[in-house]
């Protein structure tokens, strides 16, 4: 037994957590405006194929997370004009969009199993890095983590502080009045919808091109699913879904340090705790009592037809 | 109505890969179901290897079919009845959690014959199970691990405690501590065979914890990847050769060799002198082939790694040969004893030496 690696399993938790920090910040903009979209694991896999294809092929990765982006807001683009325009039920079309995800994925995945992918350096953070516990934990990670963090301070700012937040939760609280003062649902939404799309793109390049650093067909495994329970266990709050994520995060790290520091009695029941919760999560949202929640959009999964 | 089109396009899309069902009665018909996608790199990718194998070996006698990620349970007895309707002679099922179904379907199909892999049901006279002895590939692979690392501690990423998986491991700890009696090992479960995020979540946590060689017994390349990141860490193929990882990352590799087997079996078909046979093939008939040992391995491990490739195949070493002791202490096998199959196929318990705890 060695040593107790405990700043390394930090710093394991900050990158187990991007993933699904990523996807859930995107699908708690996507809720705020009271679209549900049960495609998270669709878009994530999409995203994570696009990232690491583009990557591979334009030896950017840069390009990649951009290619993943476009991926994931392709999908959900679908998402968003079968739900907003062609009236679908919200809960099918987002499981039949992970249905679709997955399938897809693989297919353009197929070329490129088994390859090496690239491999990402760290931010060149200077001095900060050798800041005694900080500097491993906070400031020796890949770019993704901190631009991740940047777009939940951002959509903290813009739902809490703009116009445009108080716009698109008014859509979220109540799409006829919204509509009756004149704010633009549909667009709104869909602009929510495809965001959305993005982080989930994002979250799941960050898989293929960070953390594992491969494509595998299925190699979200669930991830999409921890995200979309992680808005509702953050109470539809941009820093709670941080929390979350570090939290979920650190519960995978956790039982695999464990074993490691040879500690092998806690790691089945730790490892259950983030699917546990995800269940917990998923049996409140769909009790009917979610509405009464603090935060969680009154509009939430209901369709919008325009009142003439 | 879109979404009607699309739903009929998916149902049909299965029905296209296992094959048309008239078929010319003068060929023999092999069919295979397979766990994952054929280009899994793996496991299935081995087994499709051996499917090609015999079409190059039989040519125009022989028609081949297959179906792609298969799930365990009511799918699967699906899957193989349509197989065993649509003509075929002779059904492989690759996966262990087939067994059932494939019994099931056997007791249906007196006519048709099925081998089932890694499995020890055979309750009718028309099914065969065939297995591999991948610990005797492990125990190589462990003495070169032994052999390189310098940590003296080497990584090991166990999917389910089961026989299979546990035999691994002590067969990997017994020969890695030949090599190097100060080695340690720190066995991750992680509780699934395909999950490449928690499997690089598993590399690092061992590498995090001074780990410089990792084995896996699970079926990614993940920790590969991760060994690609960390850069001073080891690692070696599993079940596939895993070239591109190579020649510093990829040590060596076990390497699945399906074909002869079921070239084997199929001509067995052809000749009318197929029998229910229970096969557990290793390095000698060449079912457990061991991958090339790259340059980063110093010649004399590269020697020492093929003497012993060689002894196992000639029948001189057994890979559990005594005296080894069980984890609590108490006697496996005296002096000069080796195990036998029985022991083997249930083996519950870790050797002595090992830390940490088997999960029940």
């Amino acid at each position: 037994m060695t040593d107790f690696p405990i700043l390394a399993l930090l710093a394991g938790m900050i990158v187990a957590a991007t993933p699904i920090l990523l996807a859930g910040i995107g699908e708690l903009v996507v809720e705020k405006a009271g679209v549900l979209n049960l495609g998270v694991e669709g878009m994530m896999i999409v995203g994570a194929i696009c990232g690491f294809a583009v990557a591979y092929e334009t030896q950017s990765v840069t390009l990649g997370y951009l290619g993943a982006a476009m991926g994931g807001a392709a999908l959900a683009l679908v998402f968003g004009v079968l739900t907003q325009f062609l009236m679908t039920n919200q809960v099918a079309t987002g499981l039949a969009l992970t249905l679709t995800g997955l399938g897809v994925a693989a297919l353009i995945g197929q070329p490129y199993i088994g390859i090496r992918g690239t491999t990402v350096g760290a931010v060149p953070l200077g001095p900060m890095r050798e800041i005694p516990v900080l500097g491993p934990v906070l400031f020796r990670h890949d770019a993704m983590v901190y631009i991740s963090i940047l777009i939940v301070a951002c959509v903290w700012y813009v739902l809490r502080f703009t116009r445009a937040g108080l716009v698109l939760r008014a859509i979220g609280e109540n799409h006829h009045a919204a509509h009756a003062l004149g704010c633009k649902v549909i667009v709104t939404r869909l602009a929510a919808i495809v965001f959305g799309g993005v982080c989930a793109g994002l979250g799941g390049a960050y898989l293929s091109l960070v953390r594992v650093p491969q494509w595998a067909e299925g190699m979200t495994a669930g991830a999409g699913w921890i995200a979309l329970a992680l808005v509702v266990f953050a109470g539809w709050r941009a820093w709670g879904v941080l929390v979350g994520a570090c939290l979920f995060g650190g519960l995978t790290a956790l039982q695999l340090f464990l074993q490691a520091a040879g500690v092998a009695v806690l790691g089945e029941y730790l490892s259950m705790i983030p699917y546990v919760m995800t269940i917990v999560a998923l049996v409140i949202i769909s009790s009917g009592r979610v509405r009464a929640a603090p935060c969680a959009p009154a509009s939430l999964g209901l369709p919008f037809t325009a009142a003439t | 109505m879109k979404k009607r089109l699309f739903l009929a396009a998916a149902a049909v899309v299965p029905a296209l890969v296992a094959g048309d069902a008239a078929m010319a009665q003068d060929k023999t018909k092999a069919g295979f179901v397979y766990f994952g996608p054929v280009g899994d790199g793996g496991w299935t990718y081995e087994h499709d290897l051996g499917r090609k194998a015999v079409e190059a070996e039989f040519g125009d006698r022989v028609e081949t079919i297959y179906q792609e990620s298969v799930p365990e349970g009511a799918d699967a007895e699906r899957v193989i009845t349509h197989m065993a309707l649509s003509g075929a002679d002779i059904i492989f099922t690759t996966s262990f959690g087939y067994m059932d179904a494939t019994n099931a379907v056997a007791a249906r199909f007196p006519e048709v014959k099925f081998e089932h892999a890694t499995g020890y049901k055979r309750e009718h006279p028309n099914v065969s199970t065939y297995a591999a002895r991948f610990y005797e590939g492990r125990a190589i692979i462990g003495y070169i691990a032994g052999s390189m690392t310098r940590t003296n501690r080497i990584g090991y990423i166990a999917a389910f405690p089961i026989p299979e998986v546990i035999r691994g491991i002590n067969a990997s700890y017994l020969w890695a501590r030949k090599a190097n009696p100060d080695v340690e090992m720190t066995v991750i479960w992680v509780y699934t065979w395909f999950d490449p995020a928690k499997e690089a979540d598993a590399a690092q946590a061992l590498i995090d914890a001074g780990a410089d060689v990792v084995m896996q017994h699970t079926d990614s390349t993940a920790p590969q990847a991760v060994a690609q990141k960390a850069g001073t860490v080891w690692t070696f193929g599993q079940t596939s050769d895993g070239a591109a990882f190579g020649p510093k990352l990829r040590l060596s590799s076990i390497i699945d060799d399906w074909a002869p087997y079921y070239i084997d079996r199929v001509r067995a078909v052809m000749d009318g002198t197929w029998e229910s046979s229970a096969t557990w093939d290793g390095i000698d008939q060449g079912m457990v082939k061991i991958g090339e040992i790259t340059d980063e391995v110093p010649a004399e491990v590269k020697a020492g790694a093929l003497a012993l490739k060689e002894a196992i195949a000639s029948g001189e070493t057994h890979v559990f040969t005594g005296p080894v002791n069980r984890q609590d202490g108490s006697v496996w096998l005296a002096e000069g004893e080796t195990a036998d199959d029985a022991t083997l196929l249930g083996m519950n318990f870790y050797v002595e030496g090992l830390t940490g705890t088997l999960p029940r």
